[in-house]
């Protein structure tokens, strides 16, 4: 059953992989002169919104959280709007964020924007798709021992990752190259991309070779 | 408690540091060896064509061509200001000014010309002017001695007149007294050190120019002019006032050629640029391009000069006058001269004949010169000098063999031409070539030094961590760990001593000192090794243990990763100049990093959330819920903090986009009134909610209801410092002539504020450490209920009295046992304010050190300061949270993030208070708070820019102890919120429950330790920042950018070092000192 389960992670993971690569190189094919960096903005919204709708797609179609309870359509369509809300919410949160660590205030808030909705769909948009607009399982599944099935560890790693990957990306940003994956927020975007994606890779491998220490306390 | 083998320790690591430093800083920094040799009329270096015989009376070396020259020099006088370009319809405020110039130019193209003046990096004043008489390249190390000018030992073009029977006068700058006392047949010196002093300087040479020109009693006059520096300095180049003062020198130029008599050689200099924001002192483009104008009434060019101005380096100047004026050319000069302006008027043959001969003339010297310094000094490469030495020897060779075929008539002009003009490149190669190898090659190092510093600052980084991981745990600890390593450095320095008297050599103190603390250092480690086994063994009795303490280790290492790791990437950005420039964003984005972090880390421990069941968590859940709210708003709050100190920046040359802070400008500098007024109001409004603050502080701990001086000083003292530094501020920057007859009050105005300010603080200080005692004790043993203050009857002290926590020191009760009868003990004695009176003292002294430093900067800059309050009280409170919440078993042991965080900080706010490690940045307007004129000494101007440059750092590092004493004195909220439901009665056990900082006091041993661990951490974090710095600048020391970038950068990093580690002592020594009278109250307490 384990065994399975991983593999339907690594499955749901490898496509959100290979959505992203997608995202990279299909635009070029409809659109002359699109390239990650040069059209780095329309690269994020379509980036943004792949991985957001595959995400939703996979969730509706492996349902990860078995929710015995039969929901009205009123309460689905006010869930629906609670995680709109928390999703907006997050972006703002993120952009204050980013703001708060350095980046322009004034100039370029587009940029700092879009960064902020990748950010959250890497991080918010999948606790939204997994726990739902449930605060409480958010901040029990970000600790220690809070993850109880494996994928909620993988959320764990992923969300970590592409935090990371962002607060990586910073780093270059100083340095006096002059290229032109150094000008904001390319770097930052691209870190996080790359962290989310090797969260992803990351993720079911992890979990397989812990399988043995992973005991998920049931609910 | 142990007090002084704490400071004693901490004390020999600064010193095993300072050691360091100074090793390396010996090895680093360049040196130049200055040859005391000088030139003379009898040295043989005369050229054939003349002989002796045939020179002219007066003359040395070459014929005179001119016996008289006036050097007019303009401070700071850059190359755009002196160019005009008559197209422009609408010029910036320094453009088309020396109009007179250009006129002169166009008018007699024959007798004057603009030259671009390519100064020497440092462009520092004094530095220039040194190379500008000495024709060399003074080196890095000679900026910092801009305080203290010393007299030029050099051989000198004003020693080479003086010694030729020239009478020298000069008007201006004073600068030049202290380089050449003496010297001057008449002098008119004014004071120069003061930037916002426009005219004094100026009005003072005006006043006496003119008069002398008439007397003719001089042969070289030189007249400094620092207006246009000043301005530079006060306003920028990019103001209304510079116009002014250009159009000033413009005018003084046009009378003064009409002074000037035929015989007369006119040089208008600048000794160097200014950047954008009028200041000086690094290499970039705009300090090094200064203007050079040369003008005489008698024909001096063959040729028309060219579009563009031809750039001439600086130091060519010396040769060029020395020889046009017929004296010798100073013995160390490395400039060549400028030949165009020896062709004469006869024809092209004769010209280059003469140029050639004075080509010569400068070669020999030079070849000279070079042969002398590399006979003292092995720091000019052996080949390439061999390769100068062929190329000169050669070109000599010719130039006889030429000068034989010119008196054979051998040669014909076409030909003879061509040769000349060969030759001519020939010796002009050979004088560039020495001229780069000198400038290439005075960038000596001693490798040794260097790598016995670094390892010395290594080794005590590594010392440090060591004795803070012991110093908890063991018992004879000092005897072991400081008593004989300091033996054993004494052992050292004393052999070193005898050896020395023995061998009859100098002694050089640093040798001693680094080899003494090489060898503490390897006394501390001997000894350490020595406990090492013993332990070991101790542990190998319990094999069980032993294997839970190493995952318990590897825990800890693991929980050491985050704060540590941050701490390498800080250390990590020093390798990059990129980053270093960068740094005033590196240091937030790491502080905010560590900051969320740790919060991360604390929830992900699961320690913001209840441990328990899933039934209990919704309960649970909520009770702690605000512990959390408070945590993220606090977090927040730091976030806020350190986003908006980034907007009280400075700017580095390297950042080109970059636009200095509006706040760093005096306001005396904005020109909008009301701007001004809103922003002194702001600034005044946000000085006195900072003294509110702490007042309030002090009054929530109840600290501030004794009628001690040092509490009544806080009462009354502070507002009243706050009222000075309003004073001084307004009187400051109001507007500089608008007051009229207002004038002289205003001046003394100026004076006499900053001088209030400064007595207040001191008295405050001193009454801190005369009695840092801000207890009241109402005392209910022997008349309970009254209270013995006189001012009880101020209504606010009845609010006092509700807020304030009375602190009931259990172990009174037990001591007194003897005394008192059991009966008796519920009378007791309740001290308000007991449980603050380290931090309360602390807050004290950093308050009045705040004032300090906030009247050195510029008005708006405190505002920054109040954001360093405001950061540092919410890093304080984060940390005691975060403490609480981890619930460490060990509470008298302060983490490493805490440490890190706090020197994250420092360095932030070092920044964010308008510094920058680049020279040009130092704020040299810090010197002239409460001074007015020039300084007698140069310690007192030292100390203030210091202090200034320095302020973050001082309150970061005197500030240090309340890492420690902060969670003692927050452990009270948490039960706080229960009181007011109590009964009275019960209140009191309640109360006795948190002793807060009584409970330091009640472990002296363990408080001690702390407070020495503290140190050490606070040392180690700083050391290996500054291990960083020194290792950038050794292995990138070759590296393009050592000069502007790393070198500084470690100066800096070094000086800051020192003030921190000596704050820190200092801090240390208050909490000390607060400890010595908390026993001798007691102990009157008890006698009472
Ligand atoms: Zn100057
Ligand atoms: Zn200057």
């Amino acid at each position: 059953m384990k065994e399975a389960e991983i593999r339907r992670l690594l499955a749901a993971n490898l496509l959100c992989v290979f959505s992203i690569i997608l995202t990279a190189v299909v635009p070029s094919f409809f659109w002359d002169g699109f390239t990650v960096l040069g059209t780095h903005l329309a690269w994020l919204c379509i980036c943004s919104v792949c991985v957001s709708t595959l995400n939703i797609i996979l969730h509706l179609v492996l349902k990860p959280n078995q929710s015995h309870k039969r929901s009205s359509f009123a309460h689905k369509i006010s869930r629906f709007l609670k995680c709109c809300i928390y999703f907006f919410m997050s972006c703002i949160l993120f952009h204050a964020i980013i703001v708060l660590y350095g980046a322009p205030l004034i100039e370029s808030v587009t940029e700092t924007f879009l960064l902020a909705v990748l950010l959250s769909t890497f991080t918010t948009l999948q606790c939204l798709c997994m726990l739902g607009p449930n605060i409480q399982a958010w901040i029990r599944v970000f600790s220690k021992n809070g993850a109880m099935s494996i994928w909620e560890s993988s959320l764990q790693i992923t969300t970590i990752c592409s935090i990371l990957g962002a607060w990586f990306g910073a780093f270059p940003i100083p340095l006096d190259w002059d290229r032109p994956w150094q000008v904001w927020p390319i770097s930052c975007s691209l870190g996080a991309t790359f962290g989310y994606t090797a969260g992803l890779v990351i993720a079911p491998l992890w979990i397989h070779w812990n399988r043995k220490q992973l005991t998920y306390k049931s609910r | 408690m142990q007090r002084w083998p704490v400071l004693l320790f901490l004390a020999w690591v600064c010193f095993l540091f300072f050691a360091g430093i100074g090793l390396f800083m010996s090895g680093f920094l360049l040196t130049r060896i200055e040859l005391a040799s000088s030139s003379s009329c009898a040295d043989p270096l005369l050229p054939p064509p003349w002989g002796r015989q045939g020179l002219p009376p007066g003359s040395c070396w070459a014929p005179q061509r001119f016996s008289k020259a006036v050097l007019v020099i303009i401070d700071a006088l850059h190359f755009e200001f002196a160019r005009f370009n008559p197209a422009k319809t609408s010029p910036l405020p320094y453009e088309n000014k020396l109009s007179f110039l250009h006129h002169l130019a166009t008018s007699q193209p024959r007798h004057a010309r603009l030259y671009r003046f390519r100064a020497d990096p440092p462009t520092a004043t004094m530095q220039r002017i040194k190379g500008l008489t000495t024709g060399s390249l003074p080196t890095f190390i000679d900026v910092g001695s801009n305080f203290a000018t010393y007299a030029i030992q050099e051989d000198n073009l004003l020693a080479q007149l003086v010694q030729n029977g020239r009478r020298v006068v000069f008007m201006g700058d004073d600068t030049w007294e202290g380089l050449f006392p003496k010297k001057f047949f008449r002098s008119y010196f004014f004071p120069s050190f003061n930037v916002k002093d426009l005219h004094t300087v100026d009005d003072g040479i005006l006043q006496h120019l003119y008069p002398t020109v008439d007397s003719g009693e001089w042969d070289v006059l030189i007249a400094h002019f620092l207006g246009v520096d000043h301005c530079g300095h006060k306003h920028g180049p990019d103001h209304p006032e510079m116009a002014k003062k250009l159009t000033q020198m413009n005018e003084m130029l046009r009378s003064l050629v009409d002074h000037l008599g035929n015989d007369t050689l006119l040089l208008v200099a600048g000794d160097h640029g200014m950047t954008e924001t009028g200041d000086h002192g690094g290499d970039s483009e705009k300090e090094v391009n200064a203007a050079l104008f040369v003008y005489s009434k008698t024909p001096l060019f063959v040729t028309v000069p060219p579009e563009e101005p031809e750039a001439v380096p600086q130091v060519n100047l010396v040769p060029t006058v020395a020889l046009l004026l017929g004296v010798p050319i100073p013995y160390s000069n490395i400039g060549e001269v400028m030949a165009e302006l020896f062709s004469g008027d006869g024809d092209a043959v004769s010209a280059a004949l003469q140029q050639l001969s004075v080509y010569h003339i400068n070669a020999k010297q030079v070849d000279r010169f070079l042969h002398s310094y590399s006979l003292v000094a092995q720091d000019l490469p052996a080949e390439q000098l061999q390769h100068l030495q062929q190329l000169f020897s050669s070109a000599v060779e010719e130039h006889t063999q030429l000068l034989a075929q010119v008196q054979g008539a051998t040669l014909v002009p076409p030909e003879l031409e061509s040769r000349l003009g060969s030759l001519i490149s020939r010796f002009q190669l050979y004088l560039r070539e020495a001229r780069a190898l000198c400038t290439q090659s005075w960038a000596r190092f001693h490798p040794l030094r260097m790598v016995g510093g670094c390892t010395l600052i290594a080794t005590s980084c590594l010392l440090c961590y060591m004795a803070s991981e012991l110093a908890a745990s063991s018992d004879s600890f000092y005897r072991s760990c400081l008593l004989y390593p300091l033996l054993w450095g004494l052992m050292a320095a004393l052999l070193l001593g005898l050896a020395h008297a023995f061998t009859q050599e100098g002694l050089d103190l640093l040798l001693v000192s680094s080899w003494a603390a090489a060898a503490s250092q390897l006394g501390f480690f001997w000894h350490w090794w020595g406990r090492h086994p013993k332990q070991a063994r101790l542990m190998g009795n319990q094999p069980p243990l032993a294997s839970a303490g190493l995952r318990q280790r590897l825990r800890a290492w693991l929980g050491l990763a985050f704060p540590m790791g941050i701490l390498l990437f800080r250390c990590g950005a020093m390798f990059s100049d990129s980053f270093v420039v960068a740094e005033a964003r590196v240091a937030p984005f790491l502080l905010a990093s560590l900051v969320m972090l740790l919060v991360g880390k604390l929830h992900w421990d699961g320690r913001l959330t209840v441990p328990e069941g899933p039934k209990q968590q919704f309960l649970g859940f909520s009770s702690y819920r605000r512990e959390i709210w408070y945590l993220l708003c606090l977090v927040a709050m730091l976030l806020i903090c350190v986003r908006l100190s980034g907007f009280f920046h400075q700017c580095r040359e390297e950042i080109p986009q970059c636009r200095p802070s509006l706040f760093l400008s005096p306001l005396a500098s904005l020109r909008n009134t009301r701007a001004k007024n809103l922003f002194y109001l702001l600034c005044v409004v946000l000085l006195a909610g900072l003294v509110y603050a702490v007042r309030s502080w002090l009054r929530h701990y109840g600290n501030l209801n004794s009628s001690e001086p040092l509490v009544l000083f806080v009462r009354w003292g502070f507002p009243l410092v706050v009222l000075c530094i309003a004073c001084y501020w307004a009187v400051a920057s109001s507007a500089d002539d608008s007051l009229g007859k207002l004038q002289e009050l205003v001046q003394v105005a100026v004076v006499a504020f900053p001088w209030a300010v400064y007595g207040l603080a001191s008295v405050g200080l001193l009454l801190l450490l005369c009695n840092p005692m801000t207890v009241f004790a109402k005392d209910t043993r022997e008349s309970p209920g009254s209270i013995v203050t006189p001012y009880l009857g101020v209504p606010t002290s009845e609010v006092d009295f509700l807020h304030v926590i009375p602190q009931i020191y259990r172990r009174m009760q037990e001591s007194q046992k003897s005394r008192l009868e059991r009966g008796s003990c519920r009378a007791t004695v309740a001290a308000y304010g007991l449980g603050s009176v380290y931090s309360a003292a602390l807050v004290i002294a950093l308050t009045l050190l705040g004032f300090l430093l906030m009247l050195l900067h510029s008005e708006r800059l405190s505002l920054a300061f109040l954001l360093l309050f405001l950061e540092a009280f919410v890093l304080l409170h984060i940390h005691s949270r975060a403490r609480g919440l981890a619930g460490d078993a060990e509470p008298f042991s302060v983490p490493w993030y805490a440490v890190i965080s706090w020197l994250l900080a420092a360095s932030q706010f070092f920044y964010s208070t308008g510094h920058q490690p680049i020279f040009p940045a130092i704020h040299w307007n810090a010197a002239f708070v409460g001074f007015h004129l020039d300084h007698s000494t140069n310690l007192l101007p030292a100390v203030l820019v210091g202090a200034n440059t320095f302020a973050s750092h001082i309150l970061f590092a005197v500030g240090c102890p309340l890492l420690l004493l902060w969670p003692f004195v927050c452990e009270m909220p948490s039960s706080q919120k229960k009181k007011p439901k109590k009964e009275p009665r019960e209140e009191l056990q309640e109360v006795e429950e948190h002793m807060m900082e009584m409970r330091l006091r009640e472990s002296p041993e363990k408080f001690s330790t702390a407070l020495l661990q503290l140190g050490l951490k606070y040392l180690f974090v700083l050391g290996t920042q500054l291990l960083a710095c020194v290792c950038a600048a050794m292995i990138l020391r070759r590296h393009l950018m050592v000069w502007k970038v790393f070198a500084p950068k470690f100066l800096f990093e070094s000086l800051g070092f020192m003030v921190s580690s000596i704050c820190l002592l200092l801090g240390i020594s208050l909490v000390m000192r607060v400890d010595c009278a908390v026993s001798t109250w007691f102990n009157q307490l008890q006698l009472r």
